[in-house]
């Protein structure tokens, strides 16, 4: 589609298309700009540098000079600058604080062996570790309280169980509606069914989270007779309100591009509608399918509002009757109550990159796969 | 373009605090009473005009440590992480004051014939070692347990206080709010939970022994505000000394007067005892 | 082809199996729509009777989940500011880019296959890492610098404010914009350009004064996607700009706001009676709604008349 050049480029044509370049290169700077500035959050983390354990040994404030600055500097958690800058006097209040803060560990902590522990190792953040008061190894997210325990295995399991919940439900039904719609349904019913099924995107996902809420838990509870109202169960069939659309379109759009010959083919042949959109071109688009799949676990994946609302304990429990707390509302419910810079902070920006590098690789996936689909039927054609 | 510059250009000279002008940041707690506060007091005072908005404790110290905020509510004591960024932001701690009472009760249904629990009992609860209500007298069925959202104040109080900082068994059902445990309880005949005494809405509230030996005390209002009744909290708010002066002193004078904590108890909460107010 | 020649159909006149999967898959579309019309006629229903006048224009003063005097203005005000100011920073970007990639790029070069991945990667990224981002990088970052900048490191923009969140938007609806200028901008008849240029103008002003016009309805419908798409976002601000609760509307950037969405999840879930508010928290939702649904509704007539138009001159 490009323009040819019609005569000599003036300057001025020069430095616009110069700038419409430099301009056009945003969207690659932001993708570089979320990667690096969610995980520079995180890398205290990753290099081990954040300490939570409960007893640490003080430095009392009137032995300030037999240490190095360097020592203190690092006791204090402070950077170099921050602590060349600092008054002598503010960094003997920082150390009161440090001893006042081991004056109040209540008395129960003080020999429990978990409170010398780190628990921001990655020990403790992937395995199970049998805990102070438990009767075997366990994973247990409980990020509050004097010791803290942020084992991420618990998050996972729970988004996977909510996610697979929803592209259960969402994959058989947006599929089915998007070969009724692409193959079956008569012209007409198809310019109207299509943008109706895209409507459902446009319901904000706050609105279908406050409708799983009020409405669905109390109808399914009454259906199912569950014990826990809120639960996974209602949180993945919300959630696949959320990846319908997504799926739908993509796969329709996959049955659509499929060529009419194959289907004119197929008909001459003295096959059904259904055995020519079931035979034919399902198998053919199927890579496209395949993608849409992918995509809605992207999406399903990375949606917060939802599953926040519906159910959030962080249960290390495969039933899709309990409750489950996803990687995204962690993020959201507990950002607000972390300290800023503190270790719960981190790894919640830790949660923040794994969970942009999982949708980075899904969507990769999804779009190399429609690519590919895309130039086989090309070829074809 | 021009346009954008000179809105940013306009905005930036307007944020530098004007006289007379206070803002009150932080726990979503407090919200609610220091609006109520805010309202009052700008009747009284028509020059003085005061900005009320929440977020939550942490969200309020970093605004108070980036002196963002004048005043900086919080349902619970700053931590010492947050105590040390003052320190590193303003060269000195921030003042606290206490400003309200909060009594919390543990809730249960109506149906439920048991009338009072020990402390060491609803914390043995709420962990998980007492798994069904006989071994506290009750009928002979299983506990279900609702519990908060960890980021909330209430959650942290309960687990520091009550379950002695041990971790709440893994059943608990996490609830988003106090109306929703509430609402749970109600419909659950073997569901406990806990929140503000104020809000039991039609839930029956347990009277709590200190110790065995000690008497069980009701979740009244009377027992609150003596310090009898056993599960309360104070509310607090931090400011920084260097601002603790003028207006912003007037008002925190005010609040904890006679006068201000005559509001208290319409937003749910109790007032301070006498000993703790300003006159 | 050969798979499909040797394949047997049985050519009966009826065949009870594709009927059986036909009906299926209709099912599955009417079960869709019936989703779709279960959750909006439930939100009409209960909510159509608590809206009122007097609802839209208050500003709470006391305590909003007090059904006779709050009131969601201040909610409309802070989503309709938010969305207005990212609408001022993703417009521009979104259009040169699109200009770009549809006018300039060479089609095979490394760098428009990078720029095309990472459009469509912005537009899978999941909307509380932009939160995240948003905390990361303007407010921790650029707003802290900014403050040691100008304001003697005083925090005026190292905090939440309602610019951090427009902008936080901005970087998660690129994608859209871009999309629908570049769907409209292919959908020019090259011959348009061709004459443009034969007639001795330059490249810049062929873009400027013949595509871009004639590109103009889809760019405002790109716009008017993303400006909806926004309005119902909530996870992207919880830590960008939105407050829990402000007695005063949002009156610079610097200024957090209420917001419809953020409001919509307070209502449920933080309230003291969850029935007593349920027919504030339906109105909440509703209006919400309604901004979200009438702006794609515009959206999806803008379009339309596009293609009509198009159809036309091809």
């Amino acid at each position: 589609m490009g323009i040819h050049r019609g005569h000599q480029a003036r300057p001025v044509e020069w430095l616009a298309e110069k700038f419409i370049f430099f301009v056009s290169l945003s969207a690659i700077l932001m993708v570089l700009l979320i990667f690096l500035f969610v995980a520079r959050e995180a890398l205290p983390v990753f290099f081990g540098q954040t300490n939570t354990a409960l007893v640490q040994k003080p430095i009392p404030p009137d032995e300030m000079d037999k240490h190095s600055p360097a020592e203190l500097q690092a006791y204090l958690e402070l950077t170099p600058d921050e602590f060349a800058k600092t008054e002598r006097k503010t960094l003997r209040a920082l150390m009161d604080v440090k001893l006042e803060a081991q004056d109040d560990i209540p008395e129960d902590f003080r020999n429990d062996p978990d409170a010398r522990i780190n628990t921001t190792e990655w020990k403790y953040l992937l395995q199970s570790h049998q805990w102070n008061g438990y009767d075997k190894p366990e994973y247990i997210w409980q990020p509050v309280g004097q010791i803290k325990k942020f084992n991420i295995i618990p998050l996972f399991v729970g988004t996977l169980k909510v996610t697979l919940i929803g592209l259960l439900f969402a994959v058989p039904l947006a599929v089915g509606a998007a070969i009724y719609v692409s193959q079956l349904a008569r012209p007409r019913l198809r310019e109207t069914l299509k943008p109706a099924i895209e409507l459902l995107s446009g319901i904000p996902s706050v609105v279908v989270g406050f409708f799983a809420l009020i409405v669905m838990a109390t109808v399914l509870q009454s259906l199912f007779h569950y014990q826990t109202r809120l639960n996974a169960f209602v949180a993945g069939l919300a959630l696949g309100f959320a990846v319908i659309p997504v799926i739908f379109s993509i796969a329709e759009d996959a049955l659509t591009s499929v060529p009419r010959t194959y289907t004119q083919a197929a008909l001459a042949l003295g096959a059904s509608r259904w055995q020519t959109a079931w035979q034919i071109v399902l198998p053919a688009a199927l890579p496209g399918v395949f993608a849409a799949t992918v995509l809605g676990f992207g999406r399903a994946i990375g949606e917060t509002m939802i599953v926040l609302m519906v159910c959030s304990a962080s249960v290390m429990s495969w039933s899709i009757f309990d409750s489950a707390r996803s990687i995204t509302t962690t993020i959201a419910a507990e950002m607000a109550e972390a300290v800023n810079g503190g270790p719960h902070y981190r790894i919640l920006f830790l949660l923040g990159a794994l969970l942009f590098g999982a949708t980075f690789v899904s969507n990769m996936i999804g779009d190399f796969v429609i690519h590919r689909f895309k130039q086989k039927l090309e070829g074809k054609r | 373009m021009k346009k954008i510059a000179t809105i940013l250009a306009a905005t930036a000279f307007a944020a530098s605090t004007l006289a007379g002008n206070i803002t009150v940041k932080g726990s979503d707690t407090l919200v609610i009473l220091a609006q109520k506060w805010a309202e009052v007091y700008m009747g009284q005072h028509p020059d003085v005009k005061i900005q009320v908005s929440g977020g939550g404790s942490g969200i309020g110290f970093a605004a108070l440590q980036s002196q963002t905020t004048d005043l900086c509510d919080a349902s619970r004591k700053a931590k010492p992480a947050e105590i040390a960024n003052c320190l590193k932001a303003f060269a000195a701690r921030p003042t606290e004051y206490k400003v309200a009472l909060d009594g919390l009760s543990v809730y249960v249904n109506p149906e439920n014939s048991l009338k009072e629990l020990t402390m060491a009992q609803v914390g043995d609860i709420f962990t998980g070692k007492i798994k069904n209500w006989k071994e506290v007298g009750g009928p002979d069925a299983p506990i279900t347990i609702y519990s908060r959202e960890n980021s909330s104040g209430t959650y942290e109080f309960f687990k520091e206080h009550v379950l002695k900082g041990k971790d709440f068994a893994a059943s608990a059902q996490t609830m988003p709010g106090t109306a929703a445990i509430v609402q749970a309880v109600l419909k659950d005949k073997n569901g406990i939970g806990y929140g503000g005494a104020a809000y039991g809405g039609g839930s029956k509230l347990l009277s709590i022994k200190k110790t065995d030996a000690s008497p069980a005390i009701e979740p009244t209002e009377a027992n609150v505000e003596s310090g009898t009744y056993p599960i309360w909290r104070h509310l607090y708010v931090y400011v920084n000394p260097a601002l603790d002066k003028g207006e912003v002193a007037a008002y925190l004078n005010w609040i904890r007067s006679d006068d201000g904590q005559k509001y208290v108890k319409d937003i749910g909460y109790y007032p301070l005892p006498k000993n703790l107010r300003s006159n | 082809m050969s798979k499909v020649q040797s394949r047997h159909f049985r050519a009966e006149k009826f065949d009870f199996w594709s009927f059986f999967f036909s009906g299926l898959t209709g099912l599955a579309t009417l079960f869709i729509l019936g989703i779709l019309a279960t959750i909006l006629l439930n939100i009409i229903v209960n909510g159509w009777s608590a809206i009122s006048w007097h609802f839209v224009s208050t500003i709470p003063k006391k305590d909003f989940f007090d059904a006779n005097t709050t009131g969601v203005l201040p909610m409309i005000v802070g989503t309709s500011f938010r969305v207005i100011v990212m609408t001022i920073f993703v417009i521009p970007v979104g259009v040169i880019t699109a200009i770009y990639l549809t006018e300039y790029a060479p089609n095979t070069s490394i760098i428009t296959r990078i720029i095309r991945a990472a459009v469509n990667n912005l537009a899978g990224v999941p909307s509380i890492v932009f939160g995240l981002f948003g905390l990361g990088f303007f407010i921790n970052f650029a707003g802290k610098n900014l403050d040691l900048l100008l304001h003697n490191a005083n925090a005026v923009w190292g905090q939440p404010a309602l610019i951090w969140a427009s902008l936080t938007l901005a970087v998660m609806t690129l994608p859209v914009v871009i999309v629908a200028t570049e769907e409209s901008l292919k959908a020019i008849p090259p011959g348009l350009r061709e004459a443009s240029l034969a007639l001795g103008a330059t490249k810049l002003e062929t873009i400027l004064r013949i595509v871009l016009p004639q590109a103009l309805p889809g760019i405002m419908t790109g716009g008017i996607l993303a400006v909806s798409r926004a309005a119902g976002e909530v996870a992207p601000i919880l830590f960008t700009g939105v407050a829990y609760y402000m007695a005063s509307l949002p009156a610079h950037l610097s200024d957090q706001f209420m917001d419809l969405g953020y409001h919509v999840f307070v209502l449920s879930t933080q309230s003291p009676n969850i029935e007593q508010t349920r027919p504030i928290l339906y109105a909440t939702v509703l209006v919400l709604l309604l901004l979200t649904f009438a702006l794609n509704f515009v959206a999806i007539l803008i379009r339309a008349r596009v293609r009509k138009k198009l159809r036309a001159l091809g």
